[in-house]
């Protein structure tokens, strides 16, 4: 056994452990600081598998900003964890003949496993992971760049479209308005005649 | 290289337009604001028209393959093309209208339907695993966008969440199902696995494939992943509903028609045992589930998932007849589908919308013209001659004949005879129940869009039938 | 593979020092601090007094509309590194193609970001 199934033993059993920790956590606090565990050693897989690039942006883009928005939600949010657990035991048995199915199914996959025939990480053009995937992305793959240029854009849209309102008692400040202000707009000389006062 | 690539885009034309037009429309709405939502509607409309003239013009075009084979402009994309832009302009146009009545209008509607319609057009014309991948996502999260619409409305919400959850879910599956068989094949295009397919391991292709139409199902609402449709389309928007029953349904069974015929023809006996236990559960979920509904939304959720089962009988054929069988079968469900949910959209209660059994009851005395063309929308969906319906289930039935799935066929044909009894329920209802409860003015532009179908699923349909056959069937020789 | 994994040395002795040092403050405190709980030290003081509610409370969903987009042009972001670390590496036409195409991708983001603008989301009221 070499220093590489060392690592990989390590990191997978970590993997897992932290995995079920999600799941079975009673404070949720607890249970998205276990997924981060489990996104940091994920990426040390792709580590081991060569996939640098992947590895980076799975610890920048998942733990970096999407677990940490799990985290300020499942802490700031109102949300009764207690209640949300209620209907556990009721859904188990669906949960488990699920997993159950897709245990089996993953045990023949493995089976086979001998005759996958795409190495992990796909023969490279150059060594380097990142440029590796530089020259293929924005030439080869064009379209699916583009195309996820167009779903990012429909994420935006839809993030936009559910969730801003306008309050409308809010005041604004206007800089080109305070600006663009001149005397003219807010004063005026007028003489006043002794007791009659000013006319609007 | 420039001039290959100015081949490229323009076949790939629609799909480039579309992308560029949403685009423009959508900075458009956010300089002028939701004043300009009509007008952009319209313009919506006509960017589909324009797209669909320019496919029109690309008839009989003999298949291209574009982008390194990502996608391909071929008949039966070019027909998927063109069955989703016109559902997508006519859901366009109903949605503002309604959406202008209840106080909802968003110029970021007709966007999102032109996005939508995008990534089944995408869909449509998949080639690879990784187009069939994108095309889904970028039509779903549209949707689930759309769901939640009205999201002041908590069952919309709900919709919308639901809706997500279930299909992010489904997005799981289905990229397991397709690493697994790039691991077992080596290769993501479909030809190219149609290739690598007898070298390699049968089991695991096999296990990837079971995935992959696990995943494919929960798009087109087939059991046993059907669980969300009757939810999401209660809650949902009803205009919404009505694009969510038609076009992205029509998209994934064109997509699965494709990746099951270009890429695994060699695994046909494999997929083919799949759908049929996917086509028989969704015929018995759909009729019978149907059959305890009292919300009219719900109960054509299972109606959609029984039309889902009896539309897969003819893909589970595996035949060019069972393409076309599902193609025309598709088309008009499409249009049936369009037509109930516009009329469910034509009137209403004091601003409630018709929606239960009881707000249907003693309809053809105060609005006789309603209850007439729902009722001949109703006769189609049950498969009463000489109805389009009617055609629908024969081609397929026969196209599972044909493939010699005599007892499916069978099992089909009784199950339709069952799910014929809420139709006929709900006929009943609107002609010879009491209640004549007075009910709002009439919604023309719904009303016109259910009279449109009705008269398809009439007498247009006879004239239609003819033209649609062979078309349909020079769509469906393309994958074999 | 072996030496690829020795890259990576300093960042498991980084690991590895972290662990150590963190359990060995946790543990040094278990074990040197002195500690003589008892009801009175434990409990609230007597000018303090126990929480009324939960620190959970319904929040401005313009939080999460603003961390959303964030994450959205943080993806953005993560397109753009092996672009700028591969296109001059690559033959001069093949590297036009890849920088009009970057430059595409970046022109539908934008789109989206102007409509960001317009529409008010990254204001703050």
């Amino acid at each position: 056994m070499g220093l590489y199934d060392i690592a990989f033993y390590i990191i997978s059993a970590i993997t897992v452990l932290a995995a079920v920790g999600v799941v079975a956590a009673r404070n949720p606090v607890h249970a998205v600081l276990f997924l981060i565990l489990a996104f940091f050693n994920a990426a040390g897989l792709m580590v081991l598998m060569g996939a640098e690039f992947l590895a980076m942006l799975l610890v920048v883009v998942y733990v970096g900003a999407v677990a940490v928005l799990f985290l300020f939600v499942v802490m700031m949010l109102d949300v009764d964890f207690v209640r949300l657990r209620q209907g556990f035991a009721q859904y188990l048995p669906a949960g488990l003949v699920g997993a159950i199915v897709l245990l089996v199914e993953m045990l023949v996959v493995t089976q086979a496993a001998k005759d996958i025939r795409q190495p992990m990480v796909a023969e490279l053009r150059h060594p380097e992971n990142v440029r590796a995937i530089g020259y293929e992305l924005y030439t080869d793959y064009a379209f699916y760049f583009q195309a996820c240029g167009i779903i990012l854009l429909i994420a935006m849209i839809g993030a936009i479209v559910l969730t801003l309102r306008h309050h409308p008692n809010v005041r604004r400040q206007n800089i080109a308005r305070q600006v663009g202000r001149r005397r003219e707009d807010s004063m005026e000389i007028v003489s006043v005649k002794t007791g009659s006062g000013v006319e609007e | 290289m420039m001039d290959v690539l100015v081949q490229q885009l323009f076949f790939a034309g629609a799909e480039v337009w579309l992308a560029v037009m949403a685009m423009v429309l959508l900075v458009v709405g956010a300089f002028v604001g939701n004043r300009a939502t009509a007008a952009i509607s319209y313009a919506s409309v006509l960017v589909l028209a324009a797209a669909v003239a320019f496919i029109i013009g690309l008839n009989g075009h003999p298949r291209v393959s574009l982008f390194g084979g990502a996608i391909s402009t071929d008949a039966l994309a070019n027909f998927g093309r063109i069955m989703v832009f016109v559902t997508a302009a006519l859901a366009i146009v109903l949605g503002d209208r309604w959406m202008k009545r209840v106080g909802l209008q968003k110029f970021e509607y007709p966007v999102l339907m032109l996005l939508a319609a995008l990534g089944m057009s995408v869909m449509v014309s998949a080639n690879s695993l990784i187009s069939l991948y994108l095309g889904i996502e970028m039509q779903s999260l549209a949707l689930y966008v759309l769901a939640a619409f009205s999201r002041d409305n908590p069952k919309s919400s709900e919709a919308g969440l639901k809706y997500f959850v279930l299909g992010a879910l489904s997005s799981g599956l289905l990229l397991y199902g397709i690493s697994l068989i790039y691991g077992f094949t080596g290769q993501v295009g479909f030809a190219e696995i149609a290739n690598a397919l007898p070298t390699s391991s049968k089991v695991g292709v096999v296990f990837g494939l079971v995935f992959m139409l696990a995943g494919l199902a929960f798009k087109v609402s087939a059991a046993p992943f059907h669980m969300w449709t009757p939810d999401v389309y209660e809650g949902a928007p009803t205009p919404v509903v009505a694009f969510f029953s038609s076009a992205p349904k029509l998209a994934a069974m064109i997509l699965t028609a494709r990746v099951l015929t270009e890429g695994f023809a060699l695994a046909t006996p494999e997929w083919q045992q799949v759908l049929i236990v996917i086509a028989v559960l969704s015929m018995i979920f759909g009729s019978f589930g149907g059959l305890v509904q009292g919300n009219i939304k719900r109960l054509l959720a299972y109606s959609s998932i029984a039309n889902m089962g009896f539309a897969l009988v003819g893909l589970a054929a595996g035949t060019a007849a069972g393409v076309q069988s599902v193609l025309i079968y598709m088309v008009i469900y499409m249009l049936t589908s369009l037509g109930l949910f516009a009329g469910l959209l034509v009137t209403a209660r004091q601003g409630r919308p018709l929606e239960s059994f009881e707000d249907f009851a003693g309809l053809a005395k105060v609005r006789p013209g309603l209850a007439l063309v729902m009722t001949l929308l109703l006769f189609s969906a049950a498969g009463i001659p000489p109805l389009a319906g009617f055609w629908g289930k024969f081609f397929v039935f026969k196209a599972a004949l044909d493939a010699g799935l005599v007892w499916l066929a069978v099992i089909g044909v009784v199950l339709s005879v069952i799910a014929a009894f809420y139709y006929l329920k709900l006929i009943k209802v609107m002609w010879f129940d009491e209640g004549d409860r007075p009910v709002d003015g009439i919604a023309w532009d719904a009303g016109l869009v259910a009279l449109a179908m009705a008269l398809f699923v009439g007498p247009i349909s006879w004239f239609v039938l003819p033209v649609l056959e062979p078309w349909a069937l020079r769509a469906a020789a393309i994958l074999f | 593979m072996a030496a690829l994994l020795l890259e990576y040395l300093p960042i498991v002795v980084f690991m590895a020092l972290a662990t150590i040092l963190g359990l060995g403050f946790i543990l040094a405190a278990a074990i040197v601090a002195p500690s003589n709980p008892d009801a009175e030290k434990v409990s609230a003081y007597e000018c303090g007094f126990n929480a009324f509610d939960d620190a959970r409370m319904k929040f401005d969903v313009r939080f999460y509309l603003v961390a959303i987009l964030f994450i959205i042009f943080d993806l953005e972001v993560a397109f753009l590194f092996p672009w700028a670390t591969s296109l001059m590496d690559m033959p001069k036409d093949v590297s036009i193609f890849a920088f009009w195409s970057m430059m595409v991708f970046l022109g539908v983001l934008t789109v989206g970001f102007v409509y960001e603008w317009k529409k008010g989301a990254l204001e703050w009221e």
